[in-house]
């Protein structure tokens, strides 16, 4: 096992694919020669030359369009955004064409779009972003969140193995900042399986991401409190991990569900209802949800600060729920 | 600032375990003013009595529960602005009383005309108990589905009181008795406590001679534990007697002190009660619990003291917290201050809540010997009588016997010889009495 940055072990599981299988290929904006935006392909053209490793033109349409056609044709491409925000310019291709062939006429589209997403950086309104619930709303499309590097390696690949189109969120603000033991033969990490990221007993909170990380440092900090907190990372959010939730949830009683994407219509939204249809009765509390304000990311630190989740607003959730 | 709106006047909850309360007497009545704040009734619940404040400013535009009435905490009692309504009385107004069958009961006195007995001012039957209760949470009614239970006779921890699904769960891990009452409050509650609406049975006409006089709360709560605690301990008295010589010279010399630079009077019950929290630290069973399948002991005493209550009306136990911290001073200032408290009603329902062992001192009135009902859930309770001089048999130094004049106290224990041993409670007297025969000074 190797330690390694969550960034690298993204690399780690794509160059894992692309040694393994020659169908899979990677096609973005500054991929290939400049080894992409954040440098998750560095060297990549080196090792497996131009025509694996395509240097697009700025246009999300033709990356993703590209990507759909090759998949059709039996190639395993993976599309890479620079940053999320813009996948808006390839909706087209990836709503009305990629995640309906396969209903449509019986096609399938493996194909893998990989997306930096989220804030902590001021990186301001078109590069901070969480999209996912937009396309977690889309059947046919699958929807990957990973929190660890051992997760970022093997989710990659289960995404690229997978028959269907997933967006494969990844956490910018997690890139260089976790770092983590990771396996170096290949693995992968089922789709639509939640992870316990921390037992508890008193309180659940349901996230995914980089908000792993704070709902952690909350329930370290409600450990003070004699509170015992479980985090449960959901790791993919389409399809997600229904039985698990729910089974911590008739658990502990208590549930906070906590993302970094806006509040309205989150995803939280979808967990929340489903706690309230399924698990009622075993509810001693309303279910709480944390997230963005419905606002645009701003720039300014401050600011972004105040939108975005933190570790104190988190622990101020678990203790308005410990003393409901 | 007068208020509008509607405000609700609910009995309001008087101690943790205390679930229902009387209203005794209306101190406005409907269509009066009364401040924020101001008096608005009395109440009396089983463990004290105490006024209840106005919530708002305001018309008493309603008044729900009448005088005598007893109803569950946070039942709405009446109503300090808004519309006055008209709706409300008729469901105030119990459904018609056991009428016919309280007049079949009394039938035998032959005489007597056709009209049967008016069914006094009959207690309105409890409204049920939910009635303005915290609110019950989907997994909390579950569970009290499951188990059968009354989630309104759990004490609750949560957002205002409610009872959230830990402590229902303890309630029913706890073989429902514990509930979730803080360790040192084991509740004294009865489970099941008779309930008031039944009174009527026994009231009907008095025979000639006899007056009628409706049970207070407390008399019902004092007759209550009584009952129970006879049925829940197995109560075995020992007895021992204490030359107090002792004790009363050093109380001649403690007492200008205590009178002139504290107010307090160093009395015999100071000493005998310091005395014992002393020795109880020997004793912790005698200090102790049984606790359903467990035996609870423990590093302090809650030291509880029997005192009676302003004519007679009944008896409340006060408690001394941490008693093992306190001197002489301490001791007899707080006796003092509880008995005071006690007899002019400003016991506070944590004051009586809590005690780990109780003192009973009935000497008073000269009674030299007792066997007193041991205050649950505590497991022995120690009295103390008059202080009598006797001829008593001394020894002296070359063993030769003499009879002298001592004064004389007995002392006796009362304990649960399902957790205390005679033996044990023996030893307990034994050194005791030791601590009170060798008394010097202050004791510390």
């Amino acid at each position: 096992m190797a330690e390694l940055t969550y960034l690298q072990a993204i690399s780690d599981g794509l160059r894992t694919e692309m040694r393994r299988d020659k169908r899979v290929f990677l096609i973005g904006e500054d991929v290939g020669v400049y080894g992409g935006a954040f440098k998750v392909s560095a060297g990549f053209q080196e090792e497996f030359g131009p025509w694996r490793v395509i240097d697009a033109p700025l246009a999300e349409t033709a990356i993703v369009g590209g990507a759909t056609g090759a998949a059709m044709m039996g190639l395993r491409p993976v599309a890479e955004m620079q940053f999320a925000d813009f996948i808006s310019c390839a909706w087209d291709h990836l709503v009305t064409i990629a995640a309906k062939q396969r209903w449509r006429a019986g096609t399938p589209v493996p194909i893998v779009v990989r997306l930096p997403s989220g804030g902590g950086f001021s990186g301001g309104p078109f590069h901070s972003q969480n999209p996912e619930s937009s396309f977690a709303h889309i059947p046919g499309l699958k929807c990957v969140c990973p929190a660890t590097p051992e997760d970022a390696k093997g989710l990659l690949i289960s995404a690229i193995e997978d028959p269907n189109p997933v967006l494969y969120f990844e956490h910018k603000h997690l890139y260089r900042r976790i770092k983590a033991e990771v396996p170096e033969e290949r693995y992968t990490t089922p789709l639509g399986k939640a992870r316990t990221h921390r037992e508890g007993s008193d309180i659940s909170v349901i996230t995914w991401g980089a908000m792993v990380y704070t709902a952690e440092e909350a329930a370290q900090q409600l450990d003070a409190d004699g509170v015992s907190v479980e985090v449960i990372d959901l790791r993919t959010v389409m399809p997600w991990d229904k039985p698990a939730v729910l089974e911590s949830a008739r658990k502990t009683s208590k549930v906070l569900v906590l993302h970094e994407d806006t509040r309205t219509g989150g995803f939280g939204a979808e967990i929340a209802a489903t706690i309230a249809e399924e698990a009622f009765e075993d509810l001693d509390a309303p279910v709480k949800r944390i997230a963005a304000p419905d606002t645009p990311v701003p720039f300014s630190p401050a600011l972004e600060k105040a939108f975005i989740p933190q570790v104190e607003d988190v622990v101020a959730g678990l203790r308005e729920l410990a003393e409901y | 600032m007068a208020t509008d709106t509607a405000v609700d006047v609910v009995m309001p909850q008087m101690g943790v375990s205390v679930s229902e309360g009387t209203v005794t007497r209306w101190l406005k009545q409907e269509g009066e003013q009364i401040e924020a704040d101001e008096p608005l009734l009395e109440i009396s619940t089983d463990k004290v009595d105490t006024e209840v404040p106005s919530p708002a400013s305001g018309t008493v535009t309603q008044i729900l529960v009448q005088e005598g009435e007893t109803v569950a905490v946070g039942t709405k009692l009446g109503q300090i602005g808004g519309a006055a309504a008209e709706a409300p009385a008729q469901e105030a107004e119990p459904e018609a009383p056991a009428e016919p069958e309280a007049a079949a009961e009394e039938a035998p006195a032959a005489e007597a005309p056709a009209a049967p007995a008016e069914p006094a001012p009959a207690p309105a039957a409890a409204p049920s108990s939910d009635n303005g209760k915290a609110f019950v949470s989907p997994v909390v009614a579950r569970i009290a589905s499951e188990h059968g239970v009354d989630p309104s006779q759990i004490a609750g921890t949560g957002k205002g009181g409610r009872v959230t699904k830990k402590d229902i769960l303890a309630f029913v891990e706890s073989g429902g008795q514990a509930a979730a009452a803080p360790a040192t409050a084991p509740a004294p509650e009865a489970p099941a406590a008779p309930k008031p609406a039944a009174a009527p049975v026994a009231a009907g006409t008095p025979l000639p001679g006899e007056t009628i006089e409706p049970v207070t709360a407390m008399r019902r709560g004092v007759a209550e534990h009584m009952r129970r605690s006879l049925d829940t301990s197995a109560h075995v008295t020992s007895a021992i007697e204490v030359d107090f010589s002792k004790v009363v010279a050093a109380r001649e010399a403690l007492k200008k002190e205590f009178q002139a630079n504290y107010g307090v009077n160093p009395t015999y019950l100071v000493f005998a009660a310091r005395a014992t929290v002393l020795t109880l630290a020997d004793y912790p069973y005698v200090n102790g619990e049984l606790r359903g399948d467990s035996i609870i002991t423990r590093n302090f005493v809650n030291l509880g003291i029997a005192v009676e209550t302003q004519e007679g009306k009944g008896l409340i136990v006060p408690v001394i917290r941490n008693a093992e911290t306190l001197n002489m001073l301490g001791i007899a200032k707080a006796i003092a201050d509880l008995a005071d408290r006690a007899r002019n009603k400003k016991l506070v329902p944590d004051d009586v809540q809590g005690g780990t062992f109780t003192i009973t001192n009935p000497g008073g009135y000269g009674t030299f010997h007792g066997t007193p009902v041991i205050n649950q859930p505590q497991s022995a309770i120690l009295g103390t009588y008059a202080l009598v001089k006797r001829p008593w048999v001394v020894s002296d130094e070359q063993g030769n016997d003499a009879i002298a004049i001592r004064p004389m106290m007995n002392i006796t224990l009362t304990y649960d010889h399902r957790l205390v041993d005679g033996a044990y409670a023996g030893r307990f007297l034994r050194d005791l009495r030791e601590r009170l025969e060798s008394w010097e000074g202050d004791g510390d």
